[in-house]
């Protein structure tokens, strides 16, 4: 098996769109809740997909501070967009999860938990920053002691065909932190597409064994050798053009060092605490946690719902919140984001994706913010020493 | 670099953390104004509910919400879980309507503990602020379970009034040993109380301890537990000897809702019994 | 424009010191100026300034993290603040904000806790006039204490 395994995993496959096609009608077959990108609303959204004719054929995103536009490229690549609002943690960690549910029942009261049965998912068109995402929240919520079983249940046999960037975004940061362009592991499928005007298909890289069978069901014929380069080939132009970049050295001990910077004040002028950088962001994962009651008081349930370290309530100790001032929630989510995430999990939580920066009201860039904090290190609150003349 | 790790196969399903077990309520204490106690067994069957000095469990009010509430019981005693509380907020004012025979919902237990073992040996010193003297209890039940095995014993109990103060025959029956000091002090006093009245750090420059071969275990408000490290310090007791059991929002209890962090610590599961050392940096931190 | 040593002859706190004790005492002291809402010093960090006030309002608070900076005393003209100098581990116990503008000498603890060493007469006449702001400050905290408005 090892051996059948290597075999393909060296050999790289090429095909058309009538394959990837092929592959999603495969998966939908297997019984997989294919999940795909899809144009609506202006934007690019992960939805459920039939067929390859669902995929945003033919557009790509401008992005840039507090800015995202769709525009067509004028040819017809299914992968040419780059991200948008979404992430797919949606799927893996749901906005909303009933916990459980309680009836009153003889003086007592019984508990009907979950039967956590969800159809087993299949991604396609996932990046290399999303990939990571997806190993940042693995390690949240699987490798920290106890295991989520929400996550586990919609984790347990993902399949994930996963897309080489042939673009960077306007505001991709990712070879910065070494999270891509390219999709290294992690993945059953990998696909590197070429879309000129003459010519259209797939390089294809195989990650497990799952994806070699699934591969095998799929009409391919081998990679040529020049074909076989695409995936390093044009990753490596992609990244020689992402929009942003982070100076990850002793970030974290940087951010340690200056907590009190006056540069926390800045940005806390701008920033309306409105959320939005944690929604969009696919390692964010606080939640809340809502006891109910029905109006008979008999049925009670227990959800999870997503929320933020922005808001007001989400430090709320009898008696006020700690982190009160909109510059202390900001400190919170970047110094999480960049520093304190690293003693907790031994990575950082960003991976570059750079939605937080396209959908920032304001347009308020967080490797603008660490670059600002680093060239003005040490920096307390100003206290002037002056010789007065005035008396 | 993110080190992509993929989940790898999950064979049996995970337990369900979230899940509250149903506990009936024996007896309830009403221990101050506001503060109340709870005996809990399990509702099904005869089981022990064990557990570490300055562990918490979340208690869930059917319908109502789940607050963090710390073991206030015997350690060497876990048929029966205690809980001491305030009645403050919508949960434990539904809590401390309920009556023997109620059922309530237990998750835990929870976080870390107090140093009991590895306090062996030294002379031990409690300093309790408020409230905070539940928490602390379990540590003492269980030191003074074993009281050959430690040095001196010295409780420092300050509150806001005679009214305040919890356990008050309780800590009269042990008033009375030989082997262990109790000092009481109030901020504000009636003419009938003839103790000490001043804020709890008072008491410590002349407490009956040995600095370099004492550990402190303090809980209480947090800027008391501040000042309290302070002044212990003064005296020579190390940061790494100093216990303090910190206090945040929490939903999850496990480590997933994010709401207890503070700096890179997760104060359901990293705490909330830390060393003052751990603390002294964050702690010195505004709005963390 | 005035000269240190002229400022301490003017400030309340050193009413009636023999002038050349002043001399000495302002090599020790500088001019500073705090805009509204900056920190003079905050509690935990060290502690080596001894401040007279000259003009402006300053609140002395204390962080609580459940309702914030408490403001429990303030200080202002023609008053003094900051003890912590005084004594190892000479480390602030409180945070002092500037209010308003606020001007003021700064001395440094250390320079003063030298000077007394040297010349012990000088020492005492230090010693008498913060004790007697310090039983002021006790005497009114105890009063304030008493909570006699309930």
């Amino acid at each position: 098996m090892t051996q059948q395994m290597t075999l393909y995993t060296e050999e790289r496959a090429v095909f058309g769109p009538e394959g990837l096609d092929q592959l999603i009608t495969t998966l939908a077959d297997r019984g997989f809740r294919v999940i795909g990108p899809t144009v609506r609303d202006g934007a690019v959204v992960y939805d459920d997909i039939a067929a390859a004719a669902d995929l945003p054929a033919g557009w790509a995103d401008e992005q840039t501070n507090g800015r995202y536009r769709l525009t067509q490229r004028g040819d017809k690549a299914l992968f040419g967009y780059t991200h948008s609002a979404q992430s797919w943690k949606r799927y893996l960690h749901p906005p909303e999860a009933r916990l459980w549910a309680a009836r009153r029942l003889n003086g007592a009261f019984a508990l009907l938990p979950e039967t956590h049965e969800p159809q087993p998912l299949a991604f396609i068109g996932v990046r290399a920053c999303e990939l990571a995402a997806i190993a940042v929240q693995d390690r949240v919520f699987l490798g920290s002691g106890v295991v989520d079983p929400t996550y586990a249940a919609h984790r347990q046999g993902l399949f994930i065909v996963a897309v080489n960037c042939g673009q960077a975004g306007g505001t991709c940061f990712c070879a910065s932190l070494n999270t891509g362009p390219r999709a290294t592991s992690g993945f059953d499928l990998a696909l590197t597409e070429i879309a000129h005007k003459d010519e259209h298909y797939f390089v294809v890289e195989v990650g497990s064994a799952r994806g070699a069978e699934v591969l095998a069901a799929t009409a391919h014929r081998p990679a040529t050798d020049d074909e076989a380069l695409a995936p390093e080939r044009i990753t490596a132009r992609t990244a020689a053009r992402m929009g942003r970049s982070l100076d990850t050295g002793g970030l974290k001990e940087l951010l340690y060092d200056n907590l009190e910077h006056p540069r926390w004040e800045q940005v806390a002028q701008r920033c309306l605490a409105c959320a939005n950088c944690t929604m969009v962001c696919p390692t964010c994962f606080c939640a809340t946690i809502e006891d109910t009651t029905d109006l008979t008081g008999s049925r009670a349930e227990r959800w999870r719902k997503w929320d933020s370290c922005f808001t007001m309530d989400f430090s709320y100790i009898h008696g006020g919140s700690v982190r009160f001032s909109a510059r202390a929630r900001y400190r919170q989510w970047l110094v999480h984001k960049l520093a304190t995430w690293v003693d907790q999990f031994g990575t950082f939580g960003c991976v570059g994706c750079g939605r937080c920066i396209t959908w920032c009201p304001v347009g308020i860039d967080l490797t603008e913010e660490a670059r600002a904090i680093r060239e003005t290190s040490g920096r307390m609150q100003k206290k002037e020493v002056v010789n007065d003349a005035n008396d | 670099m993110v080190d992509q790790l993929f989940a790898p196969t999950i064979t049996t399903a995970p337990a369900e953390p979230m899940l509250p077990e149903v506990f009936r309520i024996q007896r309830v204490v009403k221990e101050s104004y506001d503060t109340f106690t709870l005996e809990l067994e399990p509702d099904r069957g005869n089981r022990a509910f064990p557990f570490e000095p300055g562990q918490f469990n979340m208690l869930y009010v059917f319908g109502v919400g789940e607050i963090p509430i710390s073991i206030s019981g015997d350690p060497l005693h876990p048929e029966t879980l205690i809980h001491t509380t305030r009645a403050v907020g919508t949960v434990t004012k539904a809590m401390g309507a309920l009556k023997p025979g109620d059922v309530i919902g237990v998750r835990g237990p929870f976080g870390t503990e107090w140093p009991v073992r590895a306090a062996k040996g030294y002379d031990v010193v409690f300093v309790a602020g408020g409230i905070g003297l539940a928490p602390l209890r379990p540590a003492l039940y269980h030191i003074l379970a074993h009281r050959e095995k430690y040095g001196r014993i010295v409780l420092l109990y300050g509150c806001r009034s005679p009214e305040d103060i919890l356990f008050r025959r309780e800590l009269e029956k042990w008033r009375a040993r030989f082997d262990l000091e109790i000092y009481v002090t109030v901020d504000y006093a009636s003419p009938r109380w003839h103790s000490n009245v001043g804020v709890v750090t008072k008491l410590i420059p002349k407490a009956p301890f040995d600095p370099l071969n004492t550990i402190a275990l303090v809980c209480g408000p947090e800027v008391m537990m501040r000042f309290t490290a302070i002044e212990l310090a003064k005296r020579g007791v190390r940061p790494d000897d100093i216990y303090i059991s910190m206090e945040r929002n929490m939903k999850c209890a496990i480590g997933f809702c994010g709401h207890c962090q503070l700096g890179p610590v997760f104060i359901c599961k990293d705490g909330p019994v830390f060393t003052y050392r751990q603390m002294q940096g964050w702690l010195a931190q505004w709005e963390i | 424009m005035q000269t240190i040593e002229e400022i301490l002859a003017q400030h309340d706190f050193f009413r009636d010191m023999d002038p050349v004790y002043l001399k000495l005492l302002a090599g020790c002291g500088m001019n500073v100026r705090f805009d509204p809402g900056d920190y003079l010093f905050r509690e935990g960090e060290p502690a080596n300034t001894f401040f007279l006030i000259r003009h402006g309002q300053v609140a002395i608070e204390l962080y609580d993290p459940r309702r914030g900076q408490l403001p429990i005393d303030t200080a202002g003209e023609n008053e003094v603040l900051g003890w912590s100098w005084l004594y190892p581990p000479y480390k602030w116990h409180f945070s002092a904000r500037a209010v308003s503008l606020t001007r003021a000498i700064a001395m440094d603890g250390k320079c003063l806790r030298d000077k007394c060493d040297a010349d012990h007469d000088l020492g005492y006449d230090l010693m008498r006039r913060f004790a007697l702001i310090i039983i002021d400050r006790l005497q009114a905290t105890r009063l304030q204490v008493l909570d006699v408005y309930g």
